[in-house]
């Protein structure tokens, strides 16, 4: 196989391949400001500063940065849709990675908070936002403690705070942190956490954070990868930035490839070209399934996306084709399970996670979330009946009315029912308990259907107890 | 049962000075009170209301929301070990057995001598290293159980002071804001003009 691996970045892999976001990941020291500046950093900062922020907003619309969050929705496009003449505006950073198999944020605030910083500052000026807030997720120390000391030097060094380099920009970066709750991530969620209530979502539309957001106040919510775009697309241009990558999905991406696979690991990935084939078998990449094994199933895009078959290998690691085919490309993350899966109790590690991490707001996700949750478990434990696969499937139909998107399959006979679904919550916790049950019912109901209770209807006249107990 | 330390409330007003609105403020101020005393008091709840201009409800109904949150003293050391997918898939299921046999506890309860604390979390973020767990929020990867007994050994003989703080502490750098670089968090009641950069006037849409 090939590629570098760093003692200092566990997890991270690096290829020979255009590097956006991870180009100091190598450094050991790359958390530093003095490896930053010898490195281009601030260089982007520059850049955009020499402009006026239309230019630089512009040049972001030109490169059509799609956020990296999840939606996938273009950045440069969100921070236009702030209200005309209302001020005033903030910017909240999404830190609070917590979709299971993602990591690449906390790669990043960990790896580079420079760059993370210089994102910002390069938004805010563009948008014309009035303070930063940094969110990260509660349980991240090393990001935490590593961010606080990078916004610690740069405010020293004249980058962060009043008058930055001279110019009339100024801009106070506060960091933020969690404490522990998946729904926060949600964008209206986080802006309720981060003033200082239960980060339960916010009803939208009719109106998005864009529009009245913090303090109800215009705000752009914008994911810690997508920030950290912005200092390289400064020094290079829309035109290069554009220039990797496909026309709908340009530049690179972060994607976390773990499970049964030979070398698990972070890739910066050139956006949209690249197959699951590459990823899972390519030399420069994961390197095959462990042992050898027959790949059974993925998970193309954290544990909220419905699940793939071998049959989608060969799609590249775009949003819209994942959503045509029936899934999201969603945050980035990869979940390969290998020939030896136990396919029902896999489903039952996701649903129990969005059951756990459902807030309670929207009834369809508490108490259906739950319900999906205990009767699988029963299943899982040998107690199911037919009866709770259908209620499996009818819990659902509550969360989430109508079709629900699923990949399409030669050996299942089945068409793929394209992304998003319909639902009767807020936020997609909800939904999301109810995707790996719908998945691995539908691609693999004879799993299911194996670990059903066996029951013989024994007449009551016919045996004695002890055959009953014998039978039984 | 304490508030926070005189110099406990200092740090509390500079996080606070942070915010447009202190209210803001409640989350980190919990964590404060968390390192302070191990868990959070109910003298604490009371005190951080007053710093932040919240009845004691509010922020209890704010921190029971949050899982970090402890209400009750825990282990000096919180082990929580994942089991969502990617760590179950590759043995999380069987390192949390193996860590209930070790410690002599069930998951969700402190050992008798009050050093650990033993939890199911949640993805930790760090699926391509499976099976995880984190001691009071610092990562250990792919956990093997003979990794797992060395780090508990490490961890009672005091051999991981110096990396991994008693629960309660999260992040052990703080931001601080120099008054003479900072802008200074205003209410946005009072920030309406457009930001001194923004030279061009914006055509109503």
């Amino acid at each position: 196989m090939t590629g570098t691996t760093y003692s200092h970045a566990p997890g991270f892999v690096a290829g020979d391949r255009p590097q956006i976001v991870t180009s100091r990941f190598e450094y050991e020291d790359s958390y530093t400001l003095e490896r930053a500046l010898a490195t281009d950093g601030y260089a982007g900062l520059r850049a955009a500063l020499s402009r006026s922020a239309t230019e630089v907003h512009d040049e972001v619309k030109a490169a059509t940065v799609l956020g990296r969050g999840g939606a996938g929705f273009p950045a440069g496009t969100k921070w236009g849709l702030t209200p005309a003449g209302v001020w005033p505006r903030y910017l909240v950073v999404n830190g609070d990675e917590s979709e299971p198999g993602t990591y690449k944020d906390r790669l990043l605030m960990e790896r580079d908070p420079h760059q993370l910083i210089e994102g910002c500052l390069i938004a805010c000026y563009a948008a014309g936002l009035s303070q930063c807030f940094l969110y990260i997720r509660g349980e991240m120390a090393l990001a935490q403690e590593r961010v606080a000391a990078a916004l610690n030097e740069a405010y020293a060094a004249g980058y962060v705070g009043r008058n930055i380099l001279g110019s009339d920009f100024s801009l106070d970066i506060v960091l933020h942190w969690g404490a522990g709750a998946y729904v926060v991530g949600e964008e209206t969620a986080l802006i309720e956490s981060l003033e200082g209530n239960r980060g339960m979502p916010r009803l939208k539309p009719p109106f998005f954070p864009a529009a009245i957001g913090l303090y109800g106040k215009p705000t752009i919510v914008n994911n810690v990868e997508t920030m950290a775009n912005l200092p390289w697309l400064m020094r290079n241009g829309s035109a290069a930035y554009t220039a990797i990558g496909s026309a709908t999905s340009p530049g690179t991406r972060m994607v976390a490839v773990s499970g049964h696979v030979k070398r698990p690991g972070v890739y910066e990935i050139i956006n949209g070209t690249t197959t699951f084939r590459d990823l899972l078998y390519g030399a420069e990449f994961c390197g095959g399934i462990r042992d050898n094994n027959e790949l059974k199933a993925f998970v193309p895009g954290g544990g909220s996306a419905p699940w793939f078959l071998p049959d989608q290998l060969d799609l590249p690691f775009e949003g819209r084709l994942i959503g045509a085919a029936g899934s999201m490309a969603g945050s980035g993350a990869v979940m390969v399970m290998d020939d030896t899966t136990d396919i029902p109790n896999a489903a039952l590690t996701l649903t129990r996670f969005y059951a756990h991490e459902s807030c309670g707001k929207c009834t369809p996700c508490r108490e259906g979330g739950t319900w999906l949750m205990r009767i699988l478990d029963r299943v899982v434990a040998g107690q199911g009946t037919q009866r709770d696969l259908d209620q499996l499937l009818e819990v659902g139909g509550t969360i989430c009315p109508g079709d629900f998107p699923h990949a399409s399959s030669e050996r299942l006979g089945l068409a793929a029912v394209p992304f998003p679904y319909k639902m009767t919550t807020i936020c997609f916790v909800g939904p999301s308990a109810y995707t790996p049950v719908h998945s691995a019912l539908t691609l693999f109901r004879d799993e299911f259907e194996a670990k059903l209770v066996k029951r013989t209807f024994i007449p009551v006249t016919a045996v004695s107890v002890s055959e009953t107990e014998a039978a039984l | 049962m304490s508030r926070l330390t005189e110099d406990n409330v200092r740090v509390a007003h500079e996080i606070i000075s942070h915010y447009p609105r202190s209210r803001s403020a409640t989350i980190p101020l919990l964590h404060l009170a968390q390192q302070q005393d191990g868990y959070v008091t109910n003298d604490a709840i009371r005190h951080i209301g007053e710093l932040v201009g919240a009845t004691s409800a509010e922020v209890l109904g704010t921190a029971t929301f949050y899982e970090m949150f402890k209400f009750e003293p825990v282990g000096k050391y919180l082990v929580n070990i994942c089991r969502t997918m990617s760590c179950a898939l590759m043995g999380g299921e069987e390192l949390m057995h193996h860590a209930e046999h070790r410690l002599g506890i069930k998951a969700g309860s402190t050992t008798p001598d009050g050093m650990f604390t033993l939890e199911h979390a949640e993805c930790q973020a760090a699926c391509t290293e499976a099976p995880t767990l984190q001691v009071n929020y610092r990562y250990r990867f792919r956990v093997t159980p003979e990794t797992f007994d060395a780090l508990i050994d490490d961890l009672a003989a005091g051999r991981l002071d110096s990396e991994i703080p008693a629960h309660g502490t999260v992040a052990r750098i703080r931001q601080h804001i120099p008054a003479e670089r900072g802008v200074g968090a205003v209410p946005p009641e009072d920030a309406t003009n457009a930001p001194s950069w923004m030279t061009v006037a914006e055509a109503p849409k």
